[in-house]
């Protein structure tokens, strides 16, 4: 009795209430806007164009619709991610040849699970299966810019096509910078003591997870991954609420506008220090575009705020030498600048 | 039973390590809990995603962190 009681309330969390909720989903996300004004006109009867009722209306509309999004990519990407572990990304990139390695690597880290805290595990994993230091690069590149997140709060506050224009040439990125450190051959910059591991098993033991496995464990990355960013998200459109509403739309663009080149490495040395994920950085810089930054400029700042951390690099430091490090670096920094000219030099 | 929480240090390492613990408390599971933060260490488990669980030597969680009731269904397989 208590097996059947059971097995129905695991239906009910596997299949019924994501069924539930997704008219739920459409039917709050296509009137946020309603509501939102509605809220805003008539309940609290605020007057209309003035700064604080303004920013309030952008506060109240974009903070839920954010979050919406988020939960819908989060759980769709955490259902693909189920698919894809770490052991099995190793298996299709060992033995493969540089450009291909660097292509299929790019791609993997988008779909592959990954936390910056296992960084060194799974670079010293990638190195040992012989994997090309190369092709692990493309992968320890691609993987912390390309995320779900930045790609949500893009779309939400952006449009798709900013969206679409930030995984390609973060793929772009990932691919020839990992290419070019693949072709510089600086296996001897790697710490000695890396290639003598040898780890205990090399057999894949593999986690049979049956469909109500997979939605379980993307409730799970939903609580933890909204968790950990919520607060992130509303101070970040906090921000960029009472800079809508207050600051003048034209105040940045005499610094960071398109007209001047220096703008792109200014915002990358300011960018590499400052550590934040993409949940904080990015409704800062919907605030640097609305206000006279041009896009390539807030795309570069935002790349080197989310590829290029100082955390990370500090953790990879037990495994590469310095000049390595510097290499990576300066690699990184300059496909990012590429990519800031050319949308500067287009203009988006 | 020997017990190994895999990680080197960040917060799901050590979430993993106060869950195992409560969840041998729970079963009054005759345990040893060892933490091994030794990336050489954690590499012979031929393990690439931190946090992992590692009980009498077979790695029995990778890349996650369980809940506790979880936890006590897998110490006691």
């Amino acid at each position: 009795m208590t097996d059947k009681i059971i097995s129905i309330n695991r239906k009910l969390n596997g299949f019924l209430y994501p069924l539930l909720m997704l008219p739920l989903w459409i039917i709050l996300y296509w009137n946020l806007n309603f509501i939102s004004n509605y809220f805003i006109d008539n309940i609290l009867n605020l007057s209309k164009g003035v700064h604080l009722t303004e920013t309030l209306r952008f506060f109240i509309y974009e903070v839920p619709k954010v979050m919406l999004l988020l939960i819908l990519i989060i759980f769709g990407v955490g259902i693909i991610r189920t698919y894809f572990t770490p052991e099995k990304t190793r298996k299709v990139l060992e033995g493969k040849s540089l450009f291909t390695g660097n292509i299929l690597a790019s791609l993997l880290g988008i779909v592959t699970p990954f936390c910056s805290c296992s960084a060194i595990p799974l670079f010293l994993g990638f190195v040992e299966a012989g994997v090309p230091i190369g092709v692990t690069f493309s992968f320890l590149i691609a993987a912390p810019m390309i995320n779900e997140v930045a790609l949500v709060l893009l779309a939400g506050l952006f449009g798709w096509k900013v969206a679409m224009i930030y995984i390609s040439t973060g793929l772009i990125i990932a691919i020839f910078s990992g290419w070019l450190i693949g072709k510089l051959k600086l296996e001897k910059y790697v710490a000695d003591w890396v290639f003598s591991i040898k780890s205990g098993k090399t057999e894949i033991t593999e986690d049979k997870l049956s469909f109500y496995d997979r939605i379980n464990n993307c409730y799970q990355a939903v609580k933890e991954i909204v968790g950990k960013i919520w607060l992130y998200i509303i101070i970040g459109i906090g921000i960029g609420a009472l800079a809508h509403a207050y600051v003048p739309a034209d105040y940045l663009s005499s610094i960071l506008g398109s007209e001047n080149w220096y703008g792109v490495p200014l915002a990358i040395l300011i960018g590499v220090p400052l550590y934040s994920n993409a949940a904080g950085v990015i409704p800062i810089v919907s605030v640097l575009i609305e206000k006279g930054v041009s896009l390539g400029t807030a795309l570069a700042f935002m790349m080197s705020v989310i590829a290029l951390s100082l955390p990370e690099i500090i953790i990879l430091k037990k495994v590469l030498k310095w000049q390595m490090i510097a290499i990576f670096i300066g690699i990184v920094s300059g496909g990012i600048i590429i990519v800031g000219f050319i949308f500067n030099y287009i203009g988006f | 039973m020997e017990i190994k929480v895999l990680g080197t240090g960040c917060a799901k390492c050590k979430s993993l390590e106060k869950n195992t613990i409560a969840a041998v408390e729970q079963l009054n599971l005759e345990a040893k809990i060892e933490k091994v933060e030794d990336i050489m260490e954690i590499m012979k488990y031929g393990v690439m995603v931190t946090p992992a669980l590692v009980a009498d030597n077979a790695v029995v969680v990778k890349g996650r962190v369980p809940s506790v009731e979880e936890l006590k269904s897998i110490l006691t397989q």
